[in-house]
């Protein structure tokens, strides 16, 4: 894979305002140029992060080496091993490519098509991302027993997972040069071909960094699988923590979902090192006309319909009849309020943590290139396959070992556990705003006398503004919903949405966890919301 | 709408927020409750109404704040053993004997008052005295008379491994409650022996393998399987839930002191690490008092549905009164941990 411009196949999930034309002859000399300059600070922040997200890891390499070698060796190599491996994989890459078809073609019909509705159906179709995973398969499993096994975590989780390939992808049909299009359209190719060529190969960045999200996500998913009893290798670490009293256990098995982890990361890596993307940036200020749906338009409202209401429907209807149904025995806990606050309070602060931490490893990448730079950033994915628990205990295990248990189980650890957990999320909303902040117009506005950081704040950061914002809903929705690290590290008597849920879901009281579950979504809701109507005013900024 | 205004927008509510939220957080952090002293942190891994009401009385009759924390129990005794000398955690309560038993055997449990000890029959407490037995439940076998009919089923542990039974039987391997059963079996047949029933146990079982005993009393009770293994108290727990005229599944123990006729122990343990010793004693001795007895005894109180083993407190909530059970002869200390039967069941392919 060519390193220098890191740019051309960068995924797009912030819709970007409009970029200088000629952007790419004047860019290959300035970054040379700019290689002996590269200052100190962005190098040792950027560091600092890399060495912070690298700690679940270092947990694991010493808890399992402390495990010896021959206990790893017989729990790794057993029969188990084979079917989880079959098991993950296979789950791995259906809902992996069943997500890139939805994702991709409910972002063409929401951003190129004169599809009715369409501001209406760019919201709904994110909002299946903030409900969290076992909501969704309890609403599922509570309504059908085939949803089970193989086939039930295929749906739920393709119905949990596919907005993370609609986001970038709707961003960077968006922000695509229609102008290739037209080109490809007056030289004869028909309408097909232009979309499988022109279009497709614009969006290719976007589709496998959303699919990148989607397997690494599906690495570390626990909850879904644990209530669908499908094993995979998570699940089957989770059970190590949950019946032997054995950490480096548990610790040794997750290292096979670091090298299968590694594996989805070298194959994405591979996959878009074949072939160069165009580039796409939005050079000309003007939309695409929409294509005309014409007699499709109903099958198309149909299949939008009917994917909202299986990904969204299926569960707010059996929460709220849950919420109905449910008996009668009430367990003492904290209000509502109380437990969504502090939800809102985490996942704000690990929004902006990871977006803030995000944009000098973003800057260094995209501004600066060189292949160690380009390994410290591609390591930092890692971590999200990995499950909340393992990154929870290491923080447990640091904390204990080097801190004195200092800020143990307080919101500011457990707020840092969020933002290692979900960094990559961030730095993939970050990244692909900070490529649409041209270094040239940098430069010019130091040339005309401007400090650095009048720099950042006038020029790159007001650039990569929305961007930024995408980057910071994904955290905040994944935090939402995030269940097993929080267990371990929430403040002793503080309860998240999550946590009251299962509190009530464990002992029967679907009754009083269902309100929860609909707050849970209607919290999420409104950065889902946020992101849609973010990339409907770019839209018209731009058009 | 201008461009200028929509990129501003969010970059000044960047940085607002991230100076916001890190003066809230500096706050969150250094918030140490004033009255720290009389605070203990209870980690419980019993269910939670329980704990709540056993807690609140306990708060009530000697001022003594209690922090509960719920998670799995094994998953708690990870976290403890984690935590080490910092452990945030006071008191532990637990559902079943091992977690206890394994952090006893890491030397992380410290003494238990011998007056506290005395409330609760010796066989139910640790053999070294560091923790007391507070609760007791028994496994039973649940099943759905419209699936199969009671003289279908097993008396006998062992027969539930027979061909009969493929795709009939429920079990959730992952809880803390079915490792018991399988070192009781060990216990009466040897290692070989269980391996084998272990492995045809879980043919058995395919395709109602579920993460929860909850699950399984839910999934019986609605005809998705014939019967399944678990403690009885989850049947009572359904039955309060969903009301006795749509509680289809039915309980039966198994043949008078055959091995799966176990009776598995909630106790509670003080953290050798913990700052506050006299006060997470008085927490045990509350918990084996004959007030907090009665809780547990009262399915009103608590819907715990156990049974009250200490202080003489006795219950009419599980029809079959305890002193009336008739369960496979193995004590607290051979149930241990429950390593071996773990290594057993990731053998025979059931975890």
């Amino acid at each position: 894979m060519t390193r220098s411009p890191a740019f051309r196949t960068e995924v797009r999930p912030g819709p970007g305002p409009s970029v200088a034309p000629g952007q790419d002859e004047t860019r290959a000399p300035a970054v040379r140029a700019r290689r002996a300059r590269l200052p100190a600070a962005l190098l040792g922040v950027s560091s600092l992060v890399v060495i912070l997200l690298a700690l679940p890891l270092v947990f694991l390499l010493i808890e399992a080496h402390g495990a010896g070698t021959s206990d790893v060796a017989h729990l790794i190599f057993r029969r188990l091993t084979a079917d989880l491996l079959w098991n993950t994989v296979r789950l791995t890459v259906v809902v992996t490519v069943l997500c890139a078809v939805i994702g991709t073609a409910a972002a063409w019909c929401v951003e190129r098509t004169n599809l009715p509705g369409r501001r209406i159906w760019a919201v709904l179709v994110v909002v299946p991302l903030a409900i969290p995973d076992f909501v969704v398969s309890f609403g599922w499993a509570s309504l059908w027993t085939w949803v089970h096994g193989f086939r039930g975590a295929v749906v739920v989780m393709t119905l949990a997972v596919y907005p993370l390939v609609y986001l970038p992808v709707a961003a960077s049909l968006r922000a695509a040069d229609p102008g290739q299009e037209e080109v490809a359209r007056s030289l004869g190719c028909g309408r097909v071909r232009t979309f499988c060529r022109v279009t497709l190969g614009q969006a290719r960045g976007a589709i496998l960094g959303g699919c990148l999200l989607v397997a690494l996500v599906l690495l570390a998913e626990y909850g879904a699988f644990e209530i669908l009893g499908y094993q995979t290798f998570t699940t089957e670490i989770f059970t190590e923590f949950s019946v032997s009293f054995s950490v480096p256990a548990a610790c040794a098995l997750s290292l096979v979902l670091v090298v299968l982890s590694l594996l989805v990361l070298a194959g994405e890596g591979m996959m878009r090192g074949r072939g160069r993307v165009a580039r796409s940036g939005s050079l000309a200020a003007r939309r695409m006309p929409p294509y005309r749906l014409g007699r499709a338009t109903l099958p198309v409202l149909a299949g939008f319909g009917l994917l909202v209401g299986l990904a969204l429907g299926i569960p707010v209807g059996s929460s709220v009849w849950w919420m109905f149904e449910g008996g009668a025995h009430a367990i003492g806990g904290v209000s509502l309020v109380s437990a969504a606050l502090h939800t809102a309070l985490y996942g704000g602060g690990a929004g902006l943590i990871d977006t803030a931490a995000a944009l000098p490893l973003a800057l260094l990448v995209i501004r600066y290139s060189g292949r160690l730079r380009h390994f410290l950033e591609r390591s930092t994915y890692l971590v999200l396959a990995m499950p909340g628990v393992v990154t929870a205990f290491a923080l447990s295990y640091f904390t204990e070992r080097y801190g004195s248990g200092l800020l143990y189980q307080s919101a500011p650890l457990l707020v840092i556990c969020y933002a290692i957990m979900f960094f990559p999320l961030a730095l993939v909303g970050v990244k692909a705003s900070v490529a649409r902040a041209p270094a040239s117009l940098d430069e010019v506005a130091r040339s005309l006398g401007q400090p650095r950081l009048a720099v950042l704040r006038r020029v790159t950061l007001r650039l990569a503004g929305p961007g930024l914002a995408a980057a910071f809903c994904l955290v905040f929705l994944s935090v939402v919903t995030e269940l097993t690290a929080t267990l371990l590290l929430i403040p002793t008597g503080v309860q998240t949405l999550a946590t009251q849920f299962w509190v009530y879901e464990t002992n029967l009281s679907y009754g009083q966890a269902a309100p929860f579950a609909l707050v849970m979504i209607g919290v999420a809701a409104l950065p889902s919301y946020v992101l849609g109507r973010f990339f409907d005013r770019s839209a018209h900024a731009q058009g | 709408m201008s461009r200028g205004r929509l990129t501003r927008g969010p970059v000044s509510a960047v940085a607002a927020g991230l100076v916001a939220c890190c003066g809230l957080l500096a706050a969150c952090g250094s918030a140490g409750s004033p009255d720290a002293l009389a605070a203990l942190t209870l980690y419980n891994g019993q269910h939670v109404q329980t704990a709540e009401a056993l807690v609140s009385m306990f708060e009530k009759k000697t001022g003594i704040t209690v922090n509960i924390r719920s998670n799995d129990e094994d998953t708690l005794a990870d976290q403890i053993e984690t935590e080490g000398s910092h452990s945030p955690a006071d008191v532990f309560l637990t559902e079943n004997s091992p977690p206890l038993e394994n952090l006893q055997a890491k030397g992380l449990l410290a003494k238990v008052d011998a007056t506290t000890l005395a409330r609760t029959p010796a066989r139910y407490n640790s053999p070294q005295g560091d923790w007391v037995g507070v609760s007791a439940r028994v496994s039973v076998l649940i099943y759905n008379p419209g699936l199969i009919s009671v003289s279908k089923l097993p008396t006998q542990l062992r027969q539930v491994a027979d061909r009969q039974y493929k795709g009939k039987l429920a079990l959730a391997p992952q809880e803390t409650d079915f490792q018991p059963i399988v070192t009781s079996y060990l216990r009466a047949y040897g290692r070989p022996a269980t391996l084998s029933w272990l492995k045809a146990v879980n043919a058995n079982a395919a395709g109602h393998v579920y993460p929860d005993n909850e699950t399984i009393a839910a999934e019986v009770n609605r005809g998705a399987v014939a019967f399944g293994i678990v403690n009885q108290y989850y049947w009572y727990r359904m039955r309060a839930e969903i009301g006795a005229g749509r509680t289809k599944a039915q309980i039966v123990h198994f043949a008078p002191g055959d091995p799966g006729y176990v009776i598995d122990v909630s106790g509670a343990g003080v953290l050798k690490s913990s700052a506050h010793q006299a006060e997470a004693q008085k927490l045990l001795a509350f918990l084996v008092s004959q007030p907090a007895q009665e809780i547990i005894a009262d399915p009103s109180k608590s819907i715990s549905f156990e049974y009250p083993i200490a202080s003489g407190v006795t219950t009419q909530a599980p029809e079959t009164p305890f002193a009336q059970l008739r369960p496979y002869p193995i004590t607290i200390g051979e149930l241990g941990d429950g390593t071996t039967a773990i290594t057993l069941m990731r053998e025979a392919g059931l975890l």
